[in-house]
């Protein structure tokens, strides 16, 4: 009977915080995942390892059963969509939040609104709950340059301290949702490890109520 | 490298999620379907095969809005009505059940078939599985739950699937409850959305701003938990004592079908989840699912599903499961070719030759000609050879 658990997790500023609330629950990696550059990690358990994978690829990866758990971002989430996952638990690390921002009162234009961004899902979704009907144009980073050029009246990203929208003009306009870390199932491990998992589901709970206390 | 998605260049494509056996799992799968329709007929299921086709509105008949998007649709040239092609096969079982047969009391059906879906179940799915199942209709009682569970069991282990974990649920208990509670429609939505992924923090957001008394609040918020071991079922009760008796009766039914289960199969680990909503849409009682370690979906699942004959003319109790045996199959390891086994026959018209290979092949003998220019054994390992007095004889190659 396989009981071990793989966790997917990926580099920056994720990793950096849900090290130490892994380390509360007792498991520590064996090497420095933040300079090692092996794929698949053992721990200090013998039955736990992680995997390091792109943090848009946790929720597929822990969907398909290729990791047991994982952990990203909300946004993540919501831009991969569906019920496919369990997502028992928020760890509140790497918050920010998810904005439609522009030059100030762009937002507020008649008409059919271009919006760039990487997460087309979410702003599809969005701009349709709210009756708006928009042009989605998909990039893959400095969202903030497309309403520069002119190529988009809006962009959708996540928004830490707002630095980057100011000094390139632009302001948050509406918000989307607040934005942090969760620890995400796979179904089928759920019900078939279930006391495994949900032993390091309650070590965790503790882990981010003492931290967050 | 073209950069067109689905150039014509490429004429031996097969679409996204649409895939073929070939040999030697082809017959690996052939053969179990066999065994499968035997242990079948053990039971006393009786094979149906339901078209491939057939009118919309029957095909999507008492199950939800899911059943709709998963259908490849037509226009029929003949009526002018729409048509769609099957993408499971358990509303044409219960239509078979409540409009052709008309029977009384229990009704035994079983299928196994193709079917299509626009989109696949699962990541990396089969939008074409060879869905296999069997429905019991017109008993009420857990009995026939427990008894399409235990065969359910039984099909996974005859396709060689071993190490098995059972996941049992019942809708009744968050029907019940949400009822009770009188959560409007659109709050509903979001909870049951949020409640097939346990997300905790956003149930318990979406009920403190939901007007419902802290009674039903706290019974709604202890769904997400109440997930795991046997011990679950104490909890349950406890936990949700105050509901009303459907609830209550749903627990009892679920505590039946497991006391059940341990007698019949004393080692299958149980997994209960209150939670687990799958078909919710069109499913009434109890619901399960079979799971084996190491593999991120579940293998098999069912439930029961009463009433969905009534649009066909009779309300008919219901329960039943199904699976893709491509994707059972696909478990097991890949057959290993069989070695040379068979006679090869050079080609010829003599009327001695051809009745020995007839009596040859009526013997169950695989015998292969040779046609004129074939090189190689073609996978035999004896030869059929004409003797000095002419008579045929069979020697090792």
């Amino acid at each position: 009977m396989s009981q071990r658990l793989t966790i997917a997790l990926s580099k920056g500023r994720i990793l950096d915080d849900t090290l130490p609330l892994l380390e509360q629950a007792g498991i520590v990696p064996a090497e420095d995942p933040g300079k090692s550059r092996k794929l698949v990690l053992e721990t200090n358990h013998e039955d736990v390892q992680f995997v390091i994978v792109r943090a848009t690829d946790v929720p597929t990866y822990v969907e398909y059963g290729g990791a047991d758990l994982g952990v990203c971002g909300k946004d993540v989430l919501m831009e991969h969509g569906g019920q496919g996952l369990y997502e028992p638990l928020d760890l509140r690390i790497a918050r920010c939040r998810l904005m439609v921002a522009g030059r100030p009162g762009a937002h507020l234009q008649p008409g059919r609104l271009r919006i760039a961004t990487k997460f087309v899902n979410i702003s599809r979704r969005y701009f349709a709950e709210r009756g708006r009907q928009v042009e989605l144009i998909k990039l893959y980073g400095s969202m903030e340059l497309a309403p520069l050029v002119g190529m988009a009246d809006l962009i959708v990203d996540l928004v830490d301290t707002g630095n980057t929208l100011r000094a390139n003009g632009l302001e948050p306009l509406e918000h989307i949702a607040d934005i942090s870390s969760r620890l995400v199932v796979n179904k089928a491990s759920m019900k078939v490890k279930h006391q495994r998992i949900k032993a390091l589901v309650e070590q965790l709970r503790g882990a981010v109520a003492t931290r967050s206390a | 490298m073209n950069e067109n998605d689905y150039s014509k260049d490429n004429p031996w494509l097969l679409p996204e999620g649409v895939d073929e056996l070939l040999p030697p799992r082809a017959m690996r799968v052939e053969q179990q379907r066999r065994e499968l329709l035997d242990l079948f007929s053990a039971w006393g299921y009786e094979l149906i095969m339901p078209p491939f086709i057939e009118f919309l509105d029957s095909l999507l008949t008492g199950s939800g809005h899911d059943l709709d998007l998963e259908t490849f649709k037509l226009t029929d040239q003949l009526s002018g009505r729409l048509m769609g092609v099957r993408a499971d096969m358990t509303p044409q079982a219960a239509r078979i059940d409540a409009h052709q047969l008309l029977r009384e009391g229990p009704v035994r059906l079983c299928y196994i078939g193709t079917v299509l879906k626009t989109r696949p179940d699962a990541m990396g799915g089969s939008r074409d599985p060879l869905q296999l199942g069997a429905e019991l209709f017109g008993h009420a009682g857990i009995e026939s739950d427990v008894e399409v569970i235990s065969l359910m069991l039984e099909v996974l282990r005859t396709t060689g699937v071993h190490d098995l974990y059972l996941d049992l649920g019942h809708v009744g208990i968050y029907r019940g409850l949400t009822h009770q509670a009188g959560l409007g429609d659109e709050i509903e939505a979001r909870f049951f959305d949020a409640l097939q992924r346990k997300a905790a923090i956003e149930i318990e957001e979406l009920l403190g701003a939901a007007d419902i008394d802290s009674t039903h609040r706290a019974m709604l918020a202890a769904l997400p938990d109440l997930n795991g071991g046997t011990e679950v079922l104490q909890r349950a009760v406890e936990e949700l004592r105050h509901a009303d008796k459907s609830v209550r009766e749903a627990l009892d039914e679920l505590a039946a079908i497991a006391t059940s289960l341990q007698q019949r199969e004393p080692s299958l680990p149980l997994y209960f989840d209150l939670a687990e909503l799958h078909g919710y849409q069109y499913k009434t009682g109890a619901v399960f699912a079979a799971f084996t370690p190491g593999y991120g979906q579940e293998l098999a699942r069912g439930g029961r599903y009463d009433n969905i004959g009534r649009i066909f003319g009779r309300a008919r109790p219901a329960t039943g499961f199904s699976a893709d045996l491509k994707a059972l199959a696909a478990l097991t390891a890949e057959p290993v070719q069989t070695a040379a086994a068979g006679v090869l026959a050079d080609w010829t018209n003599d009327a001695a030759a051809l009745a020995e290979v007839r009596r040859l092949r009526e013997q169950g003998e695989r015998v292969v000609w040779s046609l004129p220019g074939q090189q190689g054994n073609g996978g035999c390992d004896r030869r059929l050879v004409q003797r000095k007095d002419g008579s045929w004889a069979v020697e090792p190659l």
